[in-house]
């Protein structure tokens, strides 16, 4: 093999920048780097021939060779960096995708409004230190009424329309019975709400055979009206998350006395008067009142040392005023379009 | 009950504007429910006197009257059958606007002048009779406006009254709440005892006194029932919402408006012998006012003659003693029935009256003499008569008496919240009729009876605060509770557990919990459900024994409004058992059908399986931490698909079902299948356990992966049940992440792509460590279940 020992190492390093250069490919890069640096490279070739040369000339070419085949190296490997740069971004490039595209995967439903409202509802009160009591759907008769100073015929009935079993079974007309059970169960003091189901037996426009109740009872010693309107005042403040006027209405239940219904400010219109308030101003949201001494001989609590509050409200009520729904039966057709909004 | 301002205001001086008097009502706690005009607006309506009725020369119907109303007379064609000469009739003269804004002119009718138009009660929006003109009374002065004769510039506020305040089914019942609301005094003067001018007693036999223990009859001879009603007692009437009806039954309806007290009115005619008050008999029947005729039970009080019953006591007379237009002789009745006995045997005969409502909450029980001869003087002042003696059967130990309840002024502390000074408890319990003596710590109040609703401290202290007023009342802010409220952390919240569902892609629906039966038997039919008595329909007939019936009926009305990717679930209670061995227990429940996933641009449409349902289900398994998981077996339930339906075990108990619904069910349903269901015993869901900290390998884990061919028929569970317990504690994992049927695999049997992930928590685990265990699971397999490494 013959070595051109005339080629000026310059022109060889020359030339292999300008092959580095037109690399267009790291294939073709490296096809470079083998011409010149592999086994059988030009410059390889050129270290392999320095035996050929003189003794004394040998150290300062083989460093000339070195220092040749090092400039080579760093211009192979800057040349592999832009190229390698190059097809990152190339291969980022041709992976570009539509951002504006929709992600895959499940959606979140949503829970039944009745459900969201009640469970803020228990979360407002579980704040006032009120825990969630529960009872049976099917009730007795003296649960339902006789225990709340209903007895038979009163005509506290006639407001009630009872679904019946039999003479004595019945589905439950509203949540109080669980105040019964409560204070028959767990004695006095009390602090719990019963939210619940109840029936009644009408259906039109503004009635549903079932619905929805919250039932609230606090008993303790001394324990006043002026407690009971400020924890509702509370509960529909927060609630609604308006600072609304309220006012207590003297009302009748059997087993409250003092009775009262509470009204709010109209959320609609803010007390001036529209459709949804029936241009009153103020919106009927619950009935309230003191426990008569009567429910608490039925439940064995002295009424002389205990006293407490009882409230009641509807659920359905809160949740159309509170996410402006005016049809009640919506609730209970279960249409997606209408659970989809409430996500 | 609907109040007449301008007649309350005749009783007592009310201080306010009918809008304010609205409100102070409501806020007593006699919540108003409207606040209306007596009369729609109309003018130039004044009273005419029909001098004389000729006939339209034109026309058959019409006639043509000369009207005099006030000066002069004037000519009008009419087409009322009932216009007379002699009648005193409402005239619109030319230019008068009636409610409908029609506006009166002079016109031709068939070529004769009209100067006006002779109106009906309806062309004045004063009732529904459109059938001849409104006839006025002899004391209407022709030309005077008739608005201001009938007095039509007056308010009615309709009261809703709570059941406890009959002593306000009466004007003067309100007028006595109004004074104590307003602080003016009411003078009343009770009507003065008429005389008797003839001898004609009745007599009364009290045989069921508790019921009935004051009863008041008198005779009036010599009725005209052709008189008419004054027009202030018919404006009143009708105010009320009492239609005119002849002059005695309108006065004995007027008393009841008036004191509060029903009564009523026989033909003296049809009465045999005299009069007693009694249980019905068996078998005995009545046809009453109405024109029905009721099988009396042997518990309704009835007024009878010597022979049959002649009213049902307290809520509906007779037909056959009625007075009618032929009636000279009547007998008034004027009682009082015990609200125990008459309160719901009305409705158990499907009425309800002005008087049964009455009576059932509560009637005066000393107003029933003063009430017989206050009605007579009406009567003959009306319709004329010689009236008999007052008879009065009365068993006075039956009757409500006045009571006597202590009320103390630390007890209105403690109840209200506030104190209320010693004059304003006197004021308020005088001016509402109650006698007060005692003070200023403790007071005895006589309270009259017929204030039934006031019969201990309590019902004292309501009537003071509510007259008073609820909004003096201040607010207290709850104190902080002393104790803190359990909240057993083991226990998965049912809020979570919603939480997690809609996360997947759930709406939660809420359906009734009765359903119908065929529904019921077809989804749960190993359950009988307890039936309703009296169901709204029979699609609401049952109680629901699984919520399947419900959810599965939310499924199809949404399917039938093209709704074609459904995840459904709801909660609730499901009632099975009978009435006296009764379980009601809260369940959760779930339904997919449709796509397997949302549609998407790069996902390919798969329709959902039972794996699709089971990961959710096995995801709810998950809340309850690391304890012992749900076993899922295949057993066949007869609404679901039987290759494609599990009980869900909890250890040893059956906690629920999930599967495909049967394909006949869902053609009976109506649904678009394939429909996937699941159902658990939500105490099961909620068992969890408290995590418990394990400790972290910090060794290299292993993974082997196994092709294992085992016969078709053993469920995988038991294959890794065995493999855990074969390749012992080291192993950490198994993923199951192929099964195959088909080529390469023998008939009857699957390939399962099993992987074993292997870790030890001392050491790194050396090959040789794996491989014994791998060879242990597979000798163990081929031992237990034939399974073969697939070759």
């Amino acid at each position: 093999m013959t070595i051109d020992h005339a080629e000026r190492l310059e022109d060889l390093i020359a030339a292999a920048r300008r092959e580095v250069e037109q690399a267009a490919d790291l294939r073709a890069l490296d096809a470079v780097r083998v011409a010149y640096l592999g086994k059988k490279g030009r410059l390889t070739e050129r270290l392999k021939a320095l035996g050929q040369l003189p003794a004394e000339e040998r150290p300062a070419a083989g460093q000339a060779i070195n220092q040749a085949k090092q400039e080579v190296r760093e211009a192979i490997d800057l040349r592999r960096q832009a190229l390698d740069a190059k097809a990152l971004d190339d291969r980022l490039a041709a992976d570009r995708v539509d951002v504006t595209l929709p992600g895959r995967g499940e959606r979140p439903g949503g829970l039944h409004p009745v459900t969201r409202t009640l469970e803020r509802m228990e979360s407002l009160f579980a704040s006032m230190g009120f825990r969630v009591a529960e009872g049976p759907e099917i009730e007795d008769d003296y649960h339902n009424f006789e225990a709340l100073n209903i007895p038979a015929h009163h005509p506290a009935r006639a407001m009630h329309d009872t679904f019946y079993f039999d003479a004595t079974r019945l589905l439950r007309t509203h949540t109080s019975p669980v105040q019964i059970r409560v204070m028959e169960n767990e004695g006095v003091p009390v602090r719990v709400i019963a939210p619940g189901r109840v029936y009644r037996c009408d259906s039109d426009m503004t009635h549903t055979p079932m619905f929805h109740q919250v039932e609230g009872l606090l008993v303790d010693e001394g324990i006043s009206f002026a407690d009971l309107k400020g924890a509702l005042h509370d509960f529909a403040r927060e609630f609604f998350e308006k600072d609304l006027a309220v006012r207590f209405r003297p009302s009748y239940f059997p087993f409250t006395e003092p009775s009262a219904e509470m009204d709010v400010q109209c959320v609609h219109c803010g007390g001036d008067g529209c459709r949804v308030c029936g241009r009153s101003g103020w919106l009927e949201v619950l009935g309230c009142g003191m426990v008569h001494p009567r429910v608490f001989e039925y439940c064995g609590v002295d009424s002389e040392r205990y006293t407490g509050y009882a409230f009641g409200m509807g659920v359905e009520r809160l949740t159309m005023l509170r996410y402006g729904v005016d049809d009640l039966r919506i609730f209970f057709e279960n249409d997606l379009q209408f659970l989809q909004q409430f996500r | 009950m609907r109040i007449s301002v301008d007649w309350l205001k005749s009783l007592l001086p009310v201080p306010d504007d009918a809008a304010t008097l609205a409100d102070r009502l409501t806020m007593a706690g006699l919540e108003v429910d409207a606040l209306e005009s007596a009369a729609p607006g109309f003018t130039g309506v004044i009273v005419a006197r029909i001098e004389s009725c000729e006939p339209h020369p034109d026309a058959d119907r019409l006639r043509v009257c000369r009207v005099r109303g006030g000066n002069g007379a004037i000519q009008v064609v009419c087409g009322a059958a009932n216009a007379r000469s002699g009648l005193r009739a409402a005239l619109a003269l030319p230019g008068a606007m009636l409610p409908d804004n029609r506006e009166i002119r002079i016109s031709s009718v068939r070529g004769v002048e009209s100067n006006g138009m002779l109106c009906s009660a309806r062309e004045l929006g004063l009732g529904d009779d459109a059938s001849g003109l409104l006839e006025l009374t002899e004391d209407a002065v022709p030309g005077q406006d008739l608005r201001e004769y009938l007095g039509l510039d007056d308010q009615l506020i309709e009261v809703d009254l709570t059941p406890n305040r009959g002593d306000c089914l009466g004007m003067l019942g309100v007028a006595r709440e109004v004074s104590a609301l307003t602080g003016v005094d009411l003078h009343f003067p009770m009507p003065a005892a008429v005389p008797p001018v003839i001898e004609a007693g009745v007599h009364i036999r009290l045989e069921a006194p508790a019921a009935c223990p004051r009863y008041v009859g008198r005779v009036i001879r010599g009725v005209d029932t052709s008189a008419a009603t004054p027009m202030w007692m018919q404006e009143r009437l009708r105010r009320a919402g009492i239609r005119s009806l002849g002059p005695v039954v309108d006065v004995t309806n007027y008393v009841m408006l008036e004191l509060g007290q029903p009564m009523h009115a026989f033909d003296r005619d049809c009465i045999d012998g005299g009069i007693v008050v009694r249980l019905a008999r068996p078998g005995e029947s009545l046809e009453l006012l109405n024109g029905d005729t009721v099988d009396l039970t042997p518990e309704t009080l009835v007024i009878a003659d010597h022979r049959r019953p002649v009213a049902l006591a307290g809520i509906m007379g007779g037909e056959g003693s009625a007075v009618t237009g032929s009636t000279r002789d009547i007998l008034l009745e004027s009682a009082f029935f015990a609200p125990a006995a008459v309160a719901g045997r009305a409705r158990g005969y499907g009425l309800h009256t002005d008087s049964s409502h009455r009576f059932e909450r509560g009637v005066d029980p000393a107003l029933q003499v003063v009430a017989a001869e206050r009605a007579t003087a009406l009567i003959l002042e009306i319709a004329g008569g010689e009236p008999g003696s007052v008879v009065e059967a009365v068993e006075a130990t039956n009757l409500p008496s006045p009571r006597r309840v202590r009320l103390r002024a630390s007890r209105i502390r403690h109840l209200l919240g506030m104190a209320i000074p010693q004059e304003t408890v006197e004021g308020v319990l005088g001016r509402l009729g109650l006698g007060v003596q005692g003070g200023p710590d403790e007071w005895q109040v006589e309270v009259p009876a017929y204030r039934f609703d006031i019969t201990i401290e309590a019902d004292l202290i309501e009537e003071l605060a509510r007259v008073h007023g609820y909004d003096r009342i201040p607010e207290r802010h709850p104190a902080t509770p002393v104790t803190v409220a359990p909240q057993p952390e083991a226990r998965v919240s049912l809020s979570r557990i919603r939480q997690y569902l809609v996360a997947r892609g759930f709406h939660e629906v809420v359906n009734y919990a009765f359903v119908d039966r065929r529904s019921q038997e077809l989804l749960d039919p190993d359950w009988t459900p307890v039936p309703l008595a009296n169901p709204l329909s029979v699609e609401l007939a049952v109680m629901r024994t699984s919520l399947l019936p419900g959810l599965l009926g939310s499924l199809r009305r949404n399917q039938n409004r093209q709704q074609e990717r459904l995840r459904l679930f709801e909660t609730g209670l499901r009632f099975r058992g009978t009435l006296d061995d009764l379980e009601q227990d809260p369940v959760l429940a779930g339904v997919i059908a449709g796509s397997a996933e949302p549609e998407q641009w790069g996902v390919a449409r798969r329709t959902v399986d039972f794996f699709d349902l089971k990961g959710v289900v096995e995801g709810l398994a998950d809340l309850r931490g690391a304890g012992p998981a749900l076993q899922y077996t295949a057993q066949p339930h007869p609404a679901l698909h039987p290759g494609q339906s599990a009980r869900i075990d909890d250890g040893e108990r059956a906690c629920g079902w999930l599967g495909a619904l049967h394909p006949r069910v869902e053609r009976e349903l109506d649904l678009q299948g394939p429909v996937f269901v699941f159902e658990m015993a939500l105490g099961a869901v909620q068992t969890g356990e408290v995590p418990r900290y394990a400790g972290l390998s910090r060794f290299p884990s292993i993974r082997r992966d196994l092709a294992l061919v085992v016969d078709d028929g053993v469920p995988e569970a038991q294959i890794r049940t065995a493999i855990r317990r074969s390749a012992g504690e080291i192993l950490q994992k198994i993923v199951l992440f192929d099964v195959y049927r088909g080529k390469g695999v023998a008939e009857g049997a699957r390939s399962l792509g099993i992987g074993l992930i292997l870790q030890d928590f001392s050491r790194t685990l050396t090959d040789g460590e794996c491989d014994d265990a791998v060879a242990r699971v597979v000798a163990d397999l081929e031992r237990d279940f034939g399974a073969r490494l697939r070759g």
